[in-house]
This record gives structure tokens, sequence and C-alpha cells, in this order.
């Protein structure tokens, strides 16, 4: 049964016994590079100029010259949006492990680890924006495309479970390319468990928003990215349930121009405004205010 | 030689014994097919299964609506936009109660595929899913869905009108309906489209249906890069009944006769009749309370994961 099958799989995991046990030695620390660090110049992938680096991340992790807004880790994004030093991580010390026993599965998890410093695809905690509480949780689009599995799904319900016992409004900044293939129907079903959850928030009277940043597809759109009180998007982000390309394989013509981008589903009336990343901090925290008993 | 092809044999076997008049050569090729049906096809691959769960004579939503219930009365709508064919849902009586169905709906022939759109659904279905459930739960009908689904339609006008928010809305609602919610995988329960429906005190599956995150062939393309492993992937995926009862997903199994639904589609409606009606019995004991309490649960449980006590490592500096 399910508990033979949890066995045999940590006990295949204590192979890889470096990362097996996942609690961090240092702090998160900004990385300070923007999208790939490869040194002290960085290309805008949009415009295709040549930037310092310095520049770059100075600038909220934007293209100065065509507005980019570039994929943020985790920790980056956290040092953008929340008080210095306000952050507090909760959660830690979940393992993945590998349920449909695939080769190479564990290696990767054990790789991307090193490579971003987290132990799942989503960190969540405490923390303040402009000294009002919140429950904050950011996915990260390094580990693994921010794809959902199990680690991540009770992750997710966690944080939710956590806002709703400190009765504190969630923030969560979606980044995710869906639920985690290789984890097999333990990922899709943790659509059904954090939407769940949500529901559970929600009729505690809490607030929820929800950030859709670039890239949200797959089961994370389908289940918590889209339950929002509020949700809102970053400029030219793509959104969306299916992926581009298996609506253009599927239906066999091309997809009009932007697509699935923030502005196209602010058109249809599924988001309720793309917010650049430079107002992001102002926006979440005035939204905060506006929830606040006493303004 | 896949479970397609021992079925052809099969039929072949079945077409003699039809045109033999000869007593004593009836019983000899009926000792034969019995003998073919047991050695041959009782043992399935997960691909095999696969083959079955697609099959283009299996059972449909509405070959079972119409077996297992009693009386049937189809609702349209979800009041926004249109009617989504690719799901039927309505009011029907099973054994002197009401109860509303909602199921996924494949065409047997090609035009009636065309017309529910292959059983993928648009958001408009899962909207009518959910309105015809928020109605079963005013009333306090229990609800029993079907699952046959590929997945959701990935498509412009699909996307336009939020895929996504309807599945995940549907997940949402699902989780705290106060009636009872009795879920059966018919064929293909197809990754997030087939779970809109799916989020059951009870899930049960056909014996050769298949539940799984996305299709075999997708998961081949995605993982290794290539479709054609899609056999392989069945086997590595997990995807058959007993692996998904195994990992404690599903609540149990509805047995088929051996070669599938379709080989004697009213037998196996009566086994899904005897398990609906048990689990129907099952709930009566519950309040509402009850209900949600443990359908919320159920899922808050399901995970694969471990996790070491953070605060208790010894040398770890936090």
């Amino acid at each position: 049964m399910k508990s033979d099958l949890l066995k045999q799989a940590f006990d295949k995991q204590k192979a890889f016994k470096k990362h097996a046990i996942s609690y961090r030695k240092k702090p998160l620390e900004s990385t300070k590079t923007p999208d790939v660090p490869k040194g002290l110049y960085e290309q805008c992938d949009a415009c295709k100029k040549t930037f310092m680096s310095e520049d770059i991340v100075n600038n909220r992790f934007v293209c100065p010259a065509c507005h980019h807004h570039f994929r943020l880790r985790a920790v980056d994004r956290l040092s953008l949006m929340v008080d210095s030093h306000s952050f507090i991580e909760k959660g830690l010390g979940y393992i993945t492990l590998d349920p449909l026993f695939i080769d190479g599965y564990e290696s990767k998890i054990a790789d991307y680890k090193k490579r971003t410093g987290l132990d799942e695809a989503y960190i969540y905690g405490y923390a303040q924006i402009k000294g009002l509480p919140l429950v904050i949780g950011v996915m990260d689009s390094y580990f693994m495309m921010g794809s959902m599995g199990s680690v991540v799904g009770e992750k997710v319900t966690k944080s939710i479970e956590y806002a709703m016992m400190k009765k504190l409004p969630l923030v969560m900044f979606i980044a995710s390319g869906g639920a985690r293939m290789q984890e097999g129907i333990y990922s899709l079903m943790q659509m059904a468990k954090t939407s769940g959850a949500l529901k559970k928030f929600n009729d505690q009277g809490l607030l929820f928003i929800s950030v859709l940043t670039h890239p949200t597809t797959g089961g994370v759109t389908a289940s918590f990215a889209s339950l929002g009180d509020i949700i809102l998007a970053e400029p030219k982000a793509l959104i969306g349930f299916a992926g581009p390309r298996v609506i253009k394989q599927t239906i066999k013509q091309d997809l009009p121009e932007g697509f699935q981008r923030s502005e196209f589903l602010l058109e249809k009336g599924m988001v309720d405004k793309v917010v650049d990343r430079h107002h992001m901090r102002d926006t979440i925290h005035q939204l905060l205010r506006f929830h606040q008993k006493e303004l | 030689m896949d479970i397609l092809k021992k079925e052809m044999r099969l039929n072949q076997l079945e077409a003699t014994l039809k045109e033999l008049d000869d007593v004593q050569a009836k019983a000899e090729i009926n000792e034969k097919i019995e003998a073919y049906k047991n050695n041959m096809m009782k043992k399935l691959t997960a691909w095999d299964r696969v083959l079955l769960a697609r099959h283009p004579k299996r059972l449909t939503a509405k070959d079972v609506i119409e077996c297992v219930f009693d009386e049937f009365m189809d609702l349209h709508g979800d009041r926004a936009f249109e009617d989504d064919q690719a799901i039927v849902g309505g009011i029907a009586t099973i054994e002197g109660r009401a109860v509303t169905v909602i199921g996924q709906q494949k065409g047997k022939t090609t035009e009636e595929n065309i017309a529910c759109n292959f059983a993928m659904p648009h958001p408009e279905g899962y909207r009518k899913a959910l309105r015809l459930m928020k109605q079963a739960e005013k009333f306090n009908r229990p609800i029993i869905t079907l699952i046959d689904t590929p997945g959701a339609f990935p498509g412009i006008g699909a996307e336009s009108r939020g895929q996504g928010e309807a599945i995940a809305r549907n997940l949402y609602e699902m989780s705290g309906l106060k009636v009872p919610v009795i879920a059966v995988v018919l064929g293909e329960g197809g990754s997030g489209g087939a779970l809109a429906i799916g989020v059951g005190n009870h899930v049960y599956m056909l014996e050769n249906s298949i539940y799984s995150i996305l299709s075999p062939e997708g998961y081949a393309s995605i993982l290794w890069k290539d479709a054609s492993k899609a056999k392989d992937a069945a086997e590595a995926m997990k995807l058959t009944s007993y692996d998904l009862r195994e990992q404690g997903i599903i609540t149990g199994i509805i047995k088929e006769p051996i070669g599938g639904a379709h080989r004697h589609p009213k037998n196996t409606c009566l086994n899904i009749k005897d398990t609906i009606m048990r689990s129907l019995k099952h709930f009566d004991s519950y309040s509402a309370f009850e209900i949600t309490k443990e359908r919320y649960n159920t899922y808050r449980s399901i995970g694969f994961l471990q996790r070491f006590n953070y605060e208790n490592l010894k040398g770890v500096i936090k």
C-alpha cells in the first residue's frame, strides 16, 4: 500500500544524502543578478540590447529600454516586495520524494536545490509591507519551472492554513509551468487540495491576493492562482491553462498576437489589474490598507 | 500483441461459433473461447487498459445514465454563454431517490464526437456543471459525476473565457458542497479537465479506466521528447485503477467483464449501480457538516512527501 511505497521511495532518496534533509544552513540572500547570471553584462530577451547587470538590478529587474520584466528568483521577489529583515520563513524541512520511481528525478531535484538554494519551488512566511503584516508566498520558476508536486502543493496549503491561523491577508506570487509531471496523479490532486484550503480560508473572510507573473500556466492556473479575491498580473506575462504550443497543435491555426498575455486577459476580464513591477509594492500596500479594519 | 488484436481474434472465434450448427463442434469452440479469454485476456498491461479506456465502443456517460438510473431529465446551459455538449447533466432517480447526474459525453461515431467535441469541455461546460451542483446542494440531492474526458479543451475560445478559472472555481466550490459527491471514472480521466467534476467524497474507477495527469503520449513527449514511447509512459505513469487504489487516491474499483465493459454493458452498469447505491446509503447517516469535512480531509491528506521537524534538528543554524 501507500505507506510501503513511501518507505521505498524514502530509502531510495537516502542515496542522495547530501540533499535529503532539506534545511537551510545559510539565510536566503538576494542573488543580485537578472535572468541568467552571466557576468557584468546582460542582454534583454525582448529588445536584445545589452545593459550592465547592475543597471537592470537597480531598475527592479526591468529592462531600462523596453520595459521587459525579467524573470525573478523567489528571493529577489521578496527583497523587492517586503520590508527588509521582516521576512520570517515558515514551512521548512519538506523532502521531495519520487512516487513513480523515475530515473533521474531525484538527481534533478538535488541539482535544482543546489542551484537555487531553495528546497522546493515555493517559499512562504510572515512578512511586512510598509509595516502592514501579511503572509507572503512566492513561487520560483527557476526551480523546475515552478512546477507543483506534492511538496509545493503541501506548502501552498500550509501557507493558506498559516494565514488562516494568524488571521492575516495572504499574497501569492505565482510563477509556474503547472502540475509536476514526474509525480503523476499526486500532483494533480494538489489542485483539489489547494483549492479546498482556499475555500476554507475565504469562509473566514480573509483576503487573498494572487499576483500572476510570467509564466502562469497549467494546473496552477486551474487552481489557487485563479482564486484570488483580487488578481493582479505583471505586464506581458504568459497566463493560461493550456500552453500556446498545445493550442496551436490542437486547432492547427496561428494564435493571435498577444494571446494569453496579461493585457489580453485584462481585456477578457480575467484579471483585475496589470501592474508593473515599479508599482507592485505600492499597489499591494494600498490593497492591504483598504482591507484594514481601521484605515 | 495488444488487447485490440486479441479482441479481434476473439471476435473471429465468436463469429465461427455462430456459423456452426454441430453441437460438438460448438462445444469445442466454446471451450476454446473460454480458454482464450482466461489465458490471453485476463492479464492486461497498463497500455491495454489505456486502449480499452479509449475503445470506440466504450460505455459513454449517456449509456450509463440510461442503464443505471430509472428516470433522467437533461438540463442545459450555464446561463452565461452557451450550452456545452461535452457535458451532460440533469436530474435522475435511482431506486426511488432523486440525484443530480453530471457526465462528460464522448461520441461513438465521428459526427457524435464532433458534436460533443470529443468530450473535451469548454469553460461554459464546467460552469454548467457547477450550476447543476449548486442546484443539487440547494435541494439536498446527492451528486453523481461520470468522468470520461481526454482533458479540458485547449483552444482560443476556451482560453479567452477562462478555462483555468472555470476549473479552479469548480474545485473550490466542490470542496465545500454540503451534499455527497460520488465520482465514477468511466473511461479516460484526463488531468484537470477530469478533476474539475471529480472532487468526490467517494471516487470509483471502472477496472479498465485510466486517471492521469496527462495523456501517456503527452507524458512521453514532455519527459522523453518522443511521443511514440506512449506505451512505456503508460506503464511508468501508474494510471490504472489498481495503481490508483494502491496510491490511496480512489475509493474503489468497479469490476468489468473480461475483455472490457463494452462486451457486457448491462453487467457493468449493474456493478456501477450497486456501487452507487452502496455509497449513497453510506452517506445517509452523515450530516452536511460531516460530508464536507470528510471530503476536505480526504483531499487535504493526499501527497507523497516526508517532513523533518525542522525546529528539532540539531546543529542547524536558523
